[in-house]
C-alpha cells in the first residue's frame, strides 16, 4: 500500500466520524476482531487469513477516553507518514504523554490501540510510521545483504560470512532488502545458546547454510525477513526449537503460520513453507534427553492449542505430538542435547535430522 | 486430728465485709488500671446524678471537672442541680457499699446495685487516703451540708470525718469532690469520649466538662423534654428463680399463696393463679409461710408450664427515634442518620427495648471499621466490647447488602459510626463492672432485627448516593476526554477552532443524551427532600405490652 493510500485511508475515518458526530449521531469505529478465535487456516496458502468477525468500538461515555487515543493516534501516524518520518512503539508511547488526560499510563495501551488501527485499515504499522523496539533476530552464513546505506543512499553490501564470531541483526523494516546466497538451507534457532554455539564451530560453513537466531517468538521482520528470502532464493527453511509446547505452538507456528493478534498481514509475515526440525516427544525417548516435568502453565498451552489453534486441528501429526508430550509429562530443551557432548548436536543430530525428512513435522 | 484442725481453721474463719472484699478485688467494680479508675470514678458520679435530676423531674446540668493534683493524683469534681440527699443518708449513700435504693425495685435506672459511687470512694481513700467530701443541698431555704467521709472497711460502714453545714448558692443538688491515683488520656475509653456518648443519648441533659488542661467543652442539651418516667414493676413470674421465690415467699405479707401471687407479681390474675396451683398441687389458700423446698420447686415448675403474658412494657423508657437522631447529630458531624426504636420485648420475664441509630458519610473515616457505640439504660459502655451481645449481633449482621465492606467475622468497615441502645429494667450485664451485655438469644434477635431496620435504610441512601457519583464520575470523564476528540480530529482534518468548538459542543450533547445524567441528579434531589421529610413526620410509635 504506498503512502497516498495510507493518508486517505486515515482522512477518510476522520471525515466519517466528523459527519456522525455533527449529524448528532454516535460515531463508531469497526475493526477486525484480533484473535486465535477469528483466524481461518488457509491450508492451501499455509497461513492464518483473518476471519470476518468485527468488533465495533462505538464512541460512548465509556469508550470515550480509548476513542480519543485511536483519534489522537491516528493523527500522529499521519504526521510520520507526511513528514516520512518514523517512531517506536516506545516513542509513540512517550508522545501520547503530551496527550494531558488522554494519555497512555502504561505501553501495552499503545501498543493495543496501534494494533487495533493497523487491523483496521490492514495494513502493516511500519506502512503507518511505527516500527517495533523488538530485537529483528541475527543471522550469520552463507549470505549477502544487499542494503541502502542511510547518509549515502547507496546499495551496501554485507557479507555474513565475514562477522567473526558476531551476527547480521535483522534491521525492522526489510522490504527494500535484496539478497545474494547459494545456502542449501536456512536453519532457524530458537536460542541464542545454541545459536552461538552452532556459529562457533562454523556450522553454516560445513552445512553450507544460513543461521538465524529467532529469540523466542520471532519479530514481525525477522519472519518477513525469512520469508523474503526463502522466496526470493528459493531456499528450504527448517526450524530448530525446544521440545515442548511454547516451541511448537508459540514460536513454529507463528513463524509458519502467523500469529492470531496479526492476521491481517499474516499473509506476507509468516513462512508457509517452513519444517519444523527441533526436538519432538520421539526425540526425548530415542535420545534419552534430560527433561523437566510439564509446568501447567505447559498444560494449558496444550489444551487451548487443541480446542482453538487451527493449525494445529489441521495437522494431525501436531495433535499426536502434543498428546504424547502430554502422555510423557515432560518436556526437552534443545540445549539438552549437550547431556551427549557439548558438539552432539553438530556431529549426530542435525545431519541425522536432516538426512531424514520422516523424522520432520509439517 | 481430724478434729483439732476443725478447731483451728474455725479460729480463723470470720465474715469478710464487702468493703474489705472490694479492697482486694477492685477489678470487679472496674478499677483494674489508673486510666480506667478516673474514668470509673467520673462515670459512678454522673450516672448518679443523672438518675436523680430524672427522679425529680429536674432538667439535668453537671459540672464535671478533673484537676491534676501531681504526678498521677487527681481531683475529681461531679456537681448536679438534682434534688439533693437528705442528711442523714448521705453517709450512708456515699460510704456503705451495696446501699441503695434500685436493687430492690424493678424499673429502668443507670444505677442497679448501690456499690459504685461507694466504690469510688473507698478507691480515693485506698489510693491517696484522703476523705471524700460531699455537699449537698435540698431546698434553696436550707443550707448545704458538708461531710467530709472515709469508709470503715471491716464493718463496711461509714466514718465521718468532718460534718458541717456551710453556705452554697446553688438552690439544691449535690457536689462529690475526690482525690484518687490516676492517668489521664484523651481518645477512646477516656473520660472525654465517655461524657461526649452521654451527651449522645442524654439530649436532655447539659454537661459542662473541665480537663485537666482546663479546656472547657459544653454538651449542651438539645431538647428540654425529659424523658418518660419509668415505672417500677413488679417481677414478672418468668424471671424468678427458686431462690428469689423461697425469699419472697419468706418476707410477703399476704397470707395465701392466691394474694402472694397476684399481689407480689406482674401479670398474675386470679385465673393464672389457680392455673399454676393446681399443675403444682397445692391449693392457692395456703399460707406463703408453710410452702417448703419441694413445693416451691413444683411452683417454679409449674410456672414454667404455664402460658403467662409478658410482663408490661411501660417500665421501660427508650430514648426514642428523634431524640436519638438528635443527639447523635449534635456530636457527631455526618451526611446521614438512620434511627429506629423496637418494639419492646422480653428475656427471662424482664421487659427490654433495643434502639439502634446509624449516622453515615461526611468526615467519617471511611478506611476503618465503622465506630460502635454501645448504651445501657443510657449509659455508654467503654469496656469489653468483644463480650458484648452488641458487637456479636453487628458482626453477625450482613453489611455488604447494606453498602458497607465487611470480611466474615469481623465489624464492617466504611464511614459510619452504629449505636445500640439497650433499655431495660435489668440489663443483663457480664460483670459488676456493667461493660457488656450478656449473650441472651433474645436479646441478640432483637438488636438484629434493629440493625437491619436501620441497614435497610442506610443501604438506600448508600446506593444512591453511589448512583449519583457514578453519574457525576461519568460527566466529568465526558469532560475530561471531549476536547481531546474534538483536538484530533481538527489536526486530521485540518478544522478550524470554530469547527472544533462545534463537534465538542455536538459530542457533549449526543453522549450526555445518552446517560441522562441530568434527569438522574434531579431525581435524587427529590428523593433525599422527600426521605428527610418522612424522618421529620414520623412521630415516634411505642407499643405497650
Amino acid at each position: 500500500m504506498k503512502e497516498q493510500s495510507i493518508l486517505s485511508k486515515i482522512k477518510e475515518t476522520a471525515t466519517k466520524i466528523y459527519k456522525e458526530i455533527m449529524a448528532k449521531r454516535k460515531p463508531q469505529i469497526k475493526m477486525p476482531l484480533r484473535s486465535l478465535s477469528n483466524v481461518n487456516y488457509d491450508s492451501k496458502e499455509g497461513y492464518f487469513e483473518m476471519g470476518d468477525e468485527f468488533k465495533e468500538r462505538t464512541l460512548t461515555v465509556n469508550t470515550i477516553k480509548t476513542f480519543a487515543q485511536t483519534l489522537k493516534m491516528l493523527s500522529l501516524s499521519k504526521t510520520l507518514v507526511e513528514t516520512d518520518d518514523i517512531a517506536t512503539k516506545r516513542e509513540a508511547y512517550y508522545i501520547s504523554k503530551n496527550w494531558g488526560d488522554a494519555k497512555f499510563v502504561e505501553q501495552p495501551g499503545s501498543d493495543t490501540v496501534m494494533d487495533d488501527i493497523e487491523a483496521m485499515f490492514m495494513v502493516n504499522r511500519e506502512q503507518m510510521g511505527f516500527i517495533p523496539d523488538e530485537h529483528g533476530g541475527s543471522v550469520s552464513g552463507e549470505l549477502t545483504v544487499v542494503d541502502i546505506d542511510p547518509s549515502t543512499n547507496k546499495e551496501i553490501k554485507i557479507d555474513c560470512t565475514k562477522m567473526g564470531t558476531g551476527s547480521y541483526s535483522v534491521p525492522s523494516r526489510v522490504e527494500h532488502l535484496r539478497f545474494e546466497t547459494n545456502a542449501n538451507f536456512i536453519l532457524a534457532i530458537e536460542t541464542q545458546g545454541m545459536y552461538e554455539r552452532l556459529v562457533k564451530h562454523s556450522y553454516w560453513k560445513n552445512a553450507n547454510c544460513i543461521l538465524i537466531s529467532l529469540n523466542g517468538v520471532p519479530s514481525r521482520a525477522c519472519r518477513r525477513f525469512i520469508r523474503k528470502l526463502s522466496d526470493e532464493k528459493k531456499i528450504p527453511v527448517y526450524v530448530f526449537t525446544d521440545g515442548d509446547p511454547y516451541g511448537w505452538l508459540n514460536i513454529y507456528r507463528t513463524l509458519k503460520v502467523g500469529s492470531g493478534n496479526a492476521a491481517h498481514i499474516n499473509k506476507y509475515f509468516c513462512v508457509p513453507s517452513a519444517k519444523f526440525l527441533g526436538i519432538t516427544a520421539r526425540d526425548i525417548v530415542d535420545y534419552d534427553l534430560p527433561s523437566h516435568p510439564l509446568k501447567d502453565i505447559d498444560i494449558k498451552r496444550v489444551v487451548d492449542g487443541m480446542k482453538n489453534d487451527p493449525f494445529v486441528k489441521y495437522h494431525p501429526e501436531w495433535q499426536k505430538e502434543l498428546n504424547m508430550l502430554v502422555k510423557m509429562k515432560k518436556r526437552a530443551e534443545q540445549q539438552a542435547l549437550a547431556a551427549h557432548g557439548l558438539n552432539f548436536v553438530i556431529s549426530d543430530y542435525l545431519p541425522k535430522k536432516l538426512a531424514n525428512p520422516k523424522s520432520w513435522l509439517p | 486430728m481430724a478434729e483439732e484442725i476443725a478447731y483451728k481453721l474455725a479460729e480463723k474463719q470470720k465474715e469478710v465485709s464487702v468493703a474489705e472484699f472490694f479492697e482486694r478485688n477492685r477489678h470487679l467494680l472496674g478499677f483494674d488500671n489508673k486510666r480506667k479508675a478516673i474514668l470509673t470514678v467520673v462515670k459512678e458520679a454522673v450516672d448518679n446524678s443523672l438518675d436523680a435530676c430524672e427522679e425529680a423531674k429536674i432538667l439535668p446540668e453537671i459540672k464535671v471537672e478533673i484537676i491534676e493534683m501531681g504526678e498521677e493524683r487527681f481531683r475529681a469534681i461531679v456537681e448536679d442541680n438534682g434534688p439533693g440527699i437528705v442528711k442523714e443518708q448521705i453517709p450512708k449513700i456515699f460510704a456503705k457499699l451495696l446501699y441503695g435504693s434500685k436493687f430492690h425495685t424493678l424499673k429502668q435506672a443507670r444505677g442497679q446495685q448501690g456499690i459504685g459511687i461507694s466504690a469510688a470512694v473507698l478507691y480515693a481513700q485506698l489510693t491517696t487516703g484522703r476523705p471524700t467530701k460531699i455537699t449537698s443541698k435540698i431546698a434553696s431555704k436550707n443550707d448545704a451540708n458538708y461531710y467530709e467521709l472515709h469508709i470503715n472497711t471491716q464493718k463496711n460502714s461509714p466514718e465521718i470525718v468532718k460534718d458541717a453545714v456551710v453556705q452554697w448558692k446553688k438552690e439544691h443538688g449535690t457536689k462529690i469532690e475526690m482525690d484518687i491515683e490516676a492517668s489521664y488520656q484523651k481518645g477512646v475509653q477516656s473520660v472525654d469520649e465517655y461524657l461526649k456518648e452521654t451527651a449522645i443519648v442524654n439530649p436532655h441533659a447539659t454537661i459542662i466538662y473541665t480537663n485537666p488542661k482546663a479546656e472547657q467543652v459544653i454538651f449542651a442539651r438539645s431538647t428540654n423534654e425529659l424523658p418518660k418516667e419509668p415505672k417500677e414493676i413488679k417481677p414478672h413470674p418468668y424471671g424468678v428463680e427458686l431462690g428469689i421465690l423461697i425469699k419472697m415467699l419468706k418476707a410477703t405479707e399476704n397470707r395465701t399463696l392466691q394474694s402472694f401471687f397476684v399481689n407480689d407479681f406482674s401479670r398474675m390474675g386470679p385465673t393464672t393463679v389457680k392455673e399454676v396451683c393446681e399443675k403444682a398441687a397445692i391449693p392457692p389458700n395456703t399460707k406463703p409461710s408453710e410452702v417448703n423446698m419441694q413445693m416451691a420447686e413444683r411452683l417454679i415448675k409449674a410456672i414454667r408450664e404455664t402460658k403467662i403474658i409478658a410482663p408490661p412494657t411501660d417500665c421501660i423508657s427508650p430514648i426514642g427515634k428523634d431524640l436519638l437522631l438528635s443527639g447523635l447529630k449534635k456530636e457527631i458531624p455526618a451526611e446521614f442518620y438512620t434511627a429506629t426504636t423496637r418494639p419492646p420485648s422480653v428475656y427471662r420475664g424482664m421487659p427490654f427495648v433495643i434502639e439502634c441509630c446509624i449516622a453515615y458519610g461526611g468526615n467519617l473515616d471511611k478506611e476503618s471499621s465503622v465506630n460502635v457505640l454501645r448504651f445501657a439504660n443510657r449509659v455508654p459502655l467503654l469496656y469489653q466490647a468483644g463480650a458484648c451481645a452488641i458487637t456479636k449481633s453487628i458482626i453477625a449482621t450482613s453489611w455488604r447488602s447494606y453498602g458497607l465492606n465487611q470480611s466474615s467475622g469481623a465489624l464492617p468497615v466504611g464511614p459510619a459510626v452504629i449505636v445500640v441502645h439497650l433499655a431495660s429494667v435489668w440489663p443483663p450485664f457480664t460483670s459488676e463492672a456493667k461493660e457488656a451485655i450478656a449473650h441472651y438469644p433474645e436479646i441478640i434477635k432483637e438488636i438484629k432485627l434493629a440493625l437491619q431496620e436501620c441497614g435497610r435504610e442506610l443501604a438506600r441512601y448508600v446506593l444512591k448516593k453511589r448512583r449519583v457519583s457514578d453519574a457525576m464520575q461519568k460527566k466529568s470523564y465526558i469532560e475530561r476526554y471531549l476536547n481531546h476528540v474534538g483536538g484530533a480530529l481538527k489536526e486530521l482534518l485540518g478544522l478550524s477552532e470554530k469547527e472544533e468548538t462545534r463537534i465538542n459542543d455536538s459530542l457533549k450533547e449526543i453522549l450526555e443524551r445518552s446517560r441522562k445524567i441530568e434527569e438522574i441528579e434531579t431525581v435524587e434531589h427529590d428523593e433525599s427532600e422527600e426521605r428527610l421529610g418522612i424522618l421529620q413526620h414520623e412521630e415516634e410509635t411505642e407499643g405497650e405490652g
